[in-house]
């Protein structure tokens, strides 16, 4: 049974990573198990310089999932380089960054110093819901989107990942944009902006009003949306949304998904992602299959 | 090190109305918790209440690994558990926060909560006591049917002084109007406190007012307990008007010196 696959020129030795935002980087998970048994560890977003974040609360549970408006905190890329990067790399597990900016020359000045990093990756964040500028104002039209790309295109020698939003009319042209600027590949999705209100204190629940679903529920959109890109670009997709079995990743790799992302799974029992690689390969073995690559696209539309 | 235990609940009772009091057998959890921790439990297996619930250790038997924790129910989460029966497997994760109530340098100390924010300073003042430190107890009430755990809080403290917000139960007012009137006298070297955040405030401008040393357990709604989300943010006191700087409950707390943080 062979699990490997290759995503966006990274091999890893399985598609289960886990999503920006939900694993840190990495020490508190390593307290439960080894990160050596991931494909691939995405960071939490990171900037240029720290950044602080929003106002508390910002997170509330919801139906099958939670909204969040964490805002980015952030102890900064150099900080990350000299004290994340040495711990991380004692893994045996591939390193992708998931990098934001509040402008084009931040994206790219940030990328220019994880260009000269020993990871293997970025994934841009052009959709975090919770920042007032950047990041989502780049990630909802075509052409935003491959404008920042392509700059961070010409300074990053490293696999590229786009990260897009969900809260967006056509998903598929966005990720056109990415591809036709030259990146090797799209992640979605990211969480899809929501509100809770308190109904006794008449307000909404999070400090910053709106936040971002994440979990179960938003699984539905998010296998949508992945089959949508697949049909539209010819660059791999991570897919993410919901995802905290081995049946869940599956259906996003039917989809079109070539690696998956656990996020908010993370929370509810930190042995989510490796019982999502267990899944698959129980899958792998009741369906006969080989080579878990195989079935990367293989939904028939009815 | 937290663990994740599947812990079997051995004894359960209901200490007053809609407050459960639980004991589990938790060993890997009991031997590295300490006063002020919490634990996180997944209340159900299904997709939805999703997160994990937050609960203050109550007590730990170190000898016999018995974690004990007392919950209010409150929500959905909280009723799920209220239905655990003797011999189920409750889903912990703990022991959780590096902020703990620290007590070794202190010999004279005072502990005030309030309502059901009593439940962290139960072992506090158990190993504060077993260390021969003189502790004075301040629990406040809104009124004598919620009054609970008396008989215990007597039994690790050397004073124990009870309030109700409309004097039906032993002494009228607040906890803390109390521990004031008495600090003249007995002139604690520490205060720790945790409770409904109004009665918080009011601990701390007088802690930092009077040059008081000060621990509080402070609660803030989290994603994963574990210093990950970067959810439960607190604001740092030392923080910036225009840019605040944040700690996080699950990890720097959940408890504080009441001078570092402002909430
Ligand atoms: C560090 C810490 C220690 C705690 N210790 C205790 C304890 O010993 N005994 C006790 O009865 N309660 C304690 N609480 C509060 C307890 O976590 C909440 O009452 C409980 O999560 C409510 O869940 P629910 O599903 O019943 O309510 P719901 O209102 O349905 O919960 C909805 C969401 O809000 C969160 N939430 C609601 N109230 C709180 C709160 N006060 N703090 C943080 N999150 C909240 C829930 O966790 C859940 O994610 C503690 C909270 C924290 C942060
Ligand atoms: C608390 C929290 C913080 C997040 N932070 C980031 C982030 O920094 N960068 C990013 O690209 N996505 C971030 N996300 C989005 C997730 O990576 C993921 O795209 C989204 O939650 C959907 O996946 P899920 O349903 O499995 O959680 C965050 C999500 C959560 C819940």
């Amino acid at each position: 049974m062979n699990t490997k696959i290759n995503f966006a020129g990274i091999e890893m030795k399985n598609p289960v990573t886990v999503a920006s935002g939900t694993f840190g980087y990495g020490r508190e998970y390593s307290d439960f198990f080894d990160l050596g048994l991931l494909g691939a560890v995405i960071t939490k977003g990171t900037s240029l310089k720290p950044k602080s974040g929003n106002k508390p609360p910002r997170v509330c549970e919801t139906a099958s999932g939670m909204l969040n408006s964490i805002g980015l905190q952030n102890p900064g890329v150099e900080y990350f380089a000299n004290n994340d990067l040495p711990y991380l790399r004692k893994f045996d597990t591939k390193i992708i960054v998931n990098a934001c900016g509040s402008s084009i020359d931040e994206y790219v000045e940030l990328c220019k110093i994880l260009n000269t990093l020993d990871i293997d990756g970025v994934e841009l964040n052009l959709s975090c819901p919770n920042v007032k500028e950047g990041c989502m104002a780049f990630g909802n039209t075509y052409e935003g989107v491959k404008e920042v790309t392509s700059k961070v295109r010409k300074i990053l020698d490293k696999p590229l990942i786009v990260k897009l939003t969900p809260n967006v009319t056509d998903i598929a042209s966005i990720a056109k944009g990415v591809e036709d600027a030259g990146a090797d590949a799209v992640s979605l999705i990211n969480t899809l902006l929501g509100m809770k209100i308190d109904i006794y204190k008449k307000r909404p629940v999070l400090a910053n009003n709106t936040g971002g679903l994440s979990g179960p529920a938003i699984k539905p959109v998010a296998v949508r949306m992945v089959y949508q890109v697949s049909k539209a670009v010819n660059i791999p997709i991570m897919g993410l949304g919901g995802i905290i079995s081995g049946e869940d990743a599956i259906e996003f790799m039917l989809a079109g998904a070539t690696a998956i992302s656990i996020g908010a799974g993370n929370f509810i029992d930190p042995y989510t992602s490796i019982k999502t690689i267990d899944g698959i390969k129980e899958y792998m073995k009741k369906c006969n299959i080989e080579n878990i690559s195989d079935i990367i696209g293989k939904v028939e539309m009815n | 090190m937290p663990k994740k235990v599947l812990a079997k609940l051995i004894k359960k009772e209901e200490i007053i109305k809609g407050i459960f009091k639980f004991s589990v057998e938790a060993k890997e959890i009991v031997n590295s918790s300490k006063p002020g921790n919490f634990i996180e439990i997944r209340v159900s297996n299904q997709k939805d209440p999703f997160l994990r619930r937050p609960i203050s250790i109550y007590n730990l038997d170190k000898e016999n690994g018995i974690l004990e924790f007392i919950f209010q129910v409150k929500g959905s989460g909280t009723n799920i558990l209220s239905e655990k029966e003797i011999g189920d497997k409750i889903d912990i994760i703990g022991p959780l926060g590096n902020g703990t109530f620290k007590i070794d340098k202190y010999n004279k100390i005072a502990i005030i909560g309030g309502g059901i924010g009593i439940f962290p300073l139960y072992e506090l003042a158990k190993q504060a006591k077993k260390q021969g430190k003189i502790i004075d107890g301040y629990l406040g009430f809104r009124n004598k049917d919620f009054v609970m755990l008396e008989k215990e809080f007597k039994e690790v403290t050397d004073n124990l002084i009870i309030t109700t917000d409309d004097g039906s139960y032993q002494n009228k007012g607040f906890a803390i109007d109390y521990l004031k009137e008495k600090m003249e006298k007995e002139k604690y070297e520490c205060i720790y406190a945790c409770g409904p955040i109004p009665m918080l405030r009011v601990v701390q401008k007088y802690a930092l007012e009077n040059n008081i040393n000060c621990q509080i357990s402070l609660e803030e709604k989290m994603g994963c307990g574990l210093g990950v989300c970067l959810g439960c943010a607190v604001k740092t006191a030392k923080s910036p008007k225009d840019k605040p700087e944040y700690f996080h409950v699950c990890k720097g707390g959940p408890v504080f010196n009441a001078k570092d943080v402002e909430f």
